[in-house]
């Protein structure tokens, strides 16, 4: 009973199932699907090759701090960084002293009660705090920008297929639109044409426009291929700051385990060898 | 417990004594999975995945519980509690990736044991019990790891919980209070965040619950082995403990070693970008997937187009699907070659192999974009699914002549024959 109850629902199932796909495939090959402008056109993200990359990946700290630089003097006006708190910016080599001065001299200050009246108003950072936002609310941050939230870039890293190299892509990719893109895919006002990016055309203007918009410090050429490898980098670390130990972790774990895991095949040997060498006589 | 000749507890020292009379609990473990329980000589090494699996249950078990400790089940906040564990909490990158990862191992382990126990006949009878009790055991670890994905209420977790809670939808009449009552509301918010997690805390134990059930009923017949043959006499065992659990213990070193390597230097790659995205009800990814278990069981329900009559094609793949794995219910039934292992039957091999290579090319269609060709991949894929197990194999142990297996496991090991005792 089973059985012919088995094979009636599987009859129906599969039956079923090839009856749709013959109709998919008439569908298919009469009515093509098109596939939409954003196939042509869209481009997977360079390779780009970061200190941090693979298993033995180690963070520069000279370049997370130029990253932090153009994060600082770039970013920070439109994109937040709200799970970054201004102390951890001590992980990438920065000293107490001028940590506490970052956040104090902040361009944004922290919403906070006034101690005396209760109001609320802004006080200069402390080490504690988190970046402040840029903008007061969702509204405020759409009215600002044609109607497009900046996103916060905290998480940006592992947001998006393709990771850092997807940003260091977007931030470098902006070109005109090809001479054959399509009316419908061509950008609209306040648009810019970015093959890197999902849909084509994206309301940020492209944020590194000359070489050395930013000064280093530490003397490298601000070039805007280095610049946006360095903020790239630096979202690597906001994305994943404990990086490094995980890394180091992970090779002293292997370790164990390796060493562990021959002695528990050594003593399996051991212990099955009684019964392996009756096994053996068959070959005989 | 199983056979005549297994090794009996007895108690060393006074201690040991005085708990075996009081509470016999490690009279019960040497029974269970010491050197009381006498198991084939001849497993090989897809017989490692079962202690496999339950290894990795416990290791979630561990790292969930430390998580929950971390946090916080409400909408608002639960995104950045899962930040705050990666950032703040001591180690707490290290336990997440874990966890997240081990769910993966988990279901990697359970179906190649699965896979196992399809291919060598292991739910065949006497074993029915063993088997039925394991595919409650994948059913219940399918709700907790899908409640799981919804904890970290990214967008990926959000959409997924829209998704599959709207299947329930497609029942006509009972299937919009169904999905109310599972949500607690009309779309995933708070209520549905927090009766996740209690059931996402609550599942494992009763998943564990079962696995003793699992165990308990294994040790009746005893395992099944490669051959498929009936243990006959002592020769054909060797005691559980220390030859498997020596033999398990240097593969799950290995697995250990696979699943570190995940864990500490790909920890993302088996997850979804969008996931690290805060949920958002008004923006919806471009695709829509769940995590990589769930992608053979997803490529069915959208293999079905086209309504059939009066049933829409929705409430059609939400009934494939559902079918997919409720026919493992009836396997044993279904089935009625008396030959267990596949390695004797010379047709049901080859439809075997066409069974795991199709459900990879549905794994891979239910993780592609709902486009074709992969809708029409999947129907073909899912149209062999339904037939091999309700169309196939009936009639395959009609149809087929098996090849002879041998007089004993002993046999087969040494070319000797095996001594009887009587």
């Amino acid at each position: 009973m089973v059985r012919i109850i088995g094979i009636l629902i599987g009859l129906f199932f599969s039956g079923w199932l090839l009856v749709s796909f013959g109709m998919g495939a008439v569908e298919y090959a009469t009515n093509p699907p098109v596939k939409p402008v954003e196939y042509a056109f869209h481009k997977a993200p360079k390779d780009v090759a970061f200190p941090s990359d693979g298993p033995l990946g180690k963070f520069d700290n000279q370049q997370l701090q130029r990253g932090f630089q153009i994060y600082k003097e770039v970013c920070a006006a439109c994109h937040s960084l709200r799970l970054v708190a201004f102390r951890n910016l001590e992980e990438i080599g920065y000293n107490e002293a001028e940590v506490k001065a970052i956040a104090a001299n902040w361009a944004i200050g922290v919403p906070d009660a006034d101690p005396n009246t209760g109001e609320m108003t802004t006080r200069p950072g402390l080490a504690a705090d988190k970046f402040p936002m840029p903008f007061a609310n969702d509204i405020a941050a759409r009215a600002a920008n044609n109607n497009a939230i900046p996103p916060d870039l905290s998480l940006m890293m592992k947001a998006r297929e393709g990771g850092a190299d997807y940003i260091y892509s977007l931030l470098t990719g902006y070109t005109d639109p090809p001479a054959n893109l399509p009316e419908a895919a061509q950008p609209g006002p306040g648009l810019h044409y970015n093959p890197y990016f999902a849909n084509l055309n994206l309301a940020m203007a492209p944020p590194l426009g000359v070489e050395d918009q930013v000064s280093y410090s530490d003397g490298t050429k601000a070039s805007i291929d280095q610049m946006a490898k360095d903020v790239s980098a630096f979202l690597i670390w906001t994305a994943e700051p404990k990086l490094e130990a995980r890394h180091q972790a992970g090779w002293a774990v292997l370790a164990f385990l390796l060493i562990a895991t021959i002695l528990a095949y050594l003593s399996y040997r051991t212990i099955w060898a009684d019964v392996k060498a009756e096994k053996k006589k068959k070959a005989e | 417990m199983s056979f005549p000749w297994a090794k009996q507890y007895t108690p060393t020292t006074e201690f040991g004594q005085w708990m075996d009379e009081k509470l016999p609990v490690p009279r019960l473990v040497y029974n269970s999975l010491g050197a009381g329980y006498p198991t084939p000589r001849n497993l090989n090494y897809m017989w490692n995945f079962g202690s496999l699996a339950g290894i990795f249950l416990v290791v979630q078990i561990i790292t969930g519980v430390i998580l929950a400790m971390h946090y916080a089940a409400n909408a608002n906040i639960a995104f950045d509690s899962v930040e705050h564990i990666m950032r703040d909490v001591n180690s707490g990158w290290m336990i997440r990736y874990a966890h997240a990862n081990g769910a993966s191992f988990f279901f990697i382990a359970i179906y190649l044991h699965i896979g196992r126990g399809l291919f060598y006949g292991s739910y065949k009878a006497p074993r029915e019990m063993i088997w039925l009790l394991g595919v409650v055991i994948y059913l219940l670890a399918m709700a907790t790891a899908f409640m799981g994905y919804v904890l970290p209420w990214g967008q990926m977790s959000f959409w997924g919980a829209k998704v599959i809670t709207g299947l329930f939808e497609a029942i006509p009449l009972i299937g919009k209070p169904i999905q109310e009552l599972l949500l607690g509301g009309f779309a995933p918010d708070n209520a549905a965040l927090n009766r996740f997690f209690s059931l996402h805390y609550l599942l494992p134990f009763v998943i564990a619950g079962v696995i003793i059930m699992h165990i308990w009923a294994l040790h009746i017949p005893g395992s099944n082995n490669p051959t498929g043959v009936d243990v006959k006499g002592p020769q054909d065992t060797v005691p559980f403990h220390p030859y498997y659990t020596a033999k398990d213990g240097w593969t799950l070193g290995v697995a250990l070693i696979f699943f570190s390597i995940l864990v500490f230097f790909l920890p993302n790659a088996l997850g979804h970008a969008d996931n690290y995205i805060p949920a958002n009800p008004l923006s919806t990814p471009a695709h829509i997937v769940p995590e990589w278990y769930f992608w053979p069981w997803y490529a069915i329900l959208r293999a079905f187009t086209f309504d059939f009559l009066f049933i829409p094609a929705k409430l059609l793949g939400v009934l494939a699907m559902f079918s997919a794995i409720l026919v493992w219910f009836f396997l044993p039934w279904l089935d009625r070659s008396p030959v267990r292992s596949g390695i004797f039957r010379p047709k049901f091999k080859i439809f075997f192999g066409i069974l795991v290579v199709d459900v990879l090319i549905l794994g891979y269609c239910g993780g592609a974009p709902a486009e074709e060709p992969f809708v029409m991949i999947s129907q073909l894929a899912s149209a062999y699914y339904f037939a091999h197990f309700l169309i196939v194999l009936p009639l395959l142990s009609r149809l087929e002549k098996p090849e002879p297996l041998p007089n004993s496991i002993t046999e087969s090991v040494t070319g000797k024959p095996l001594k009887t005792a009587s």
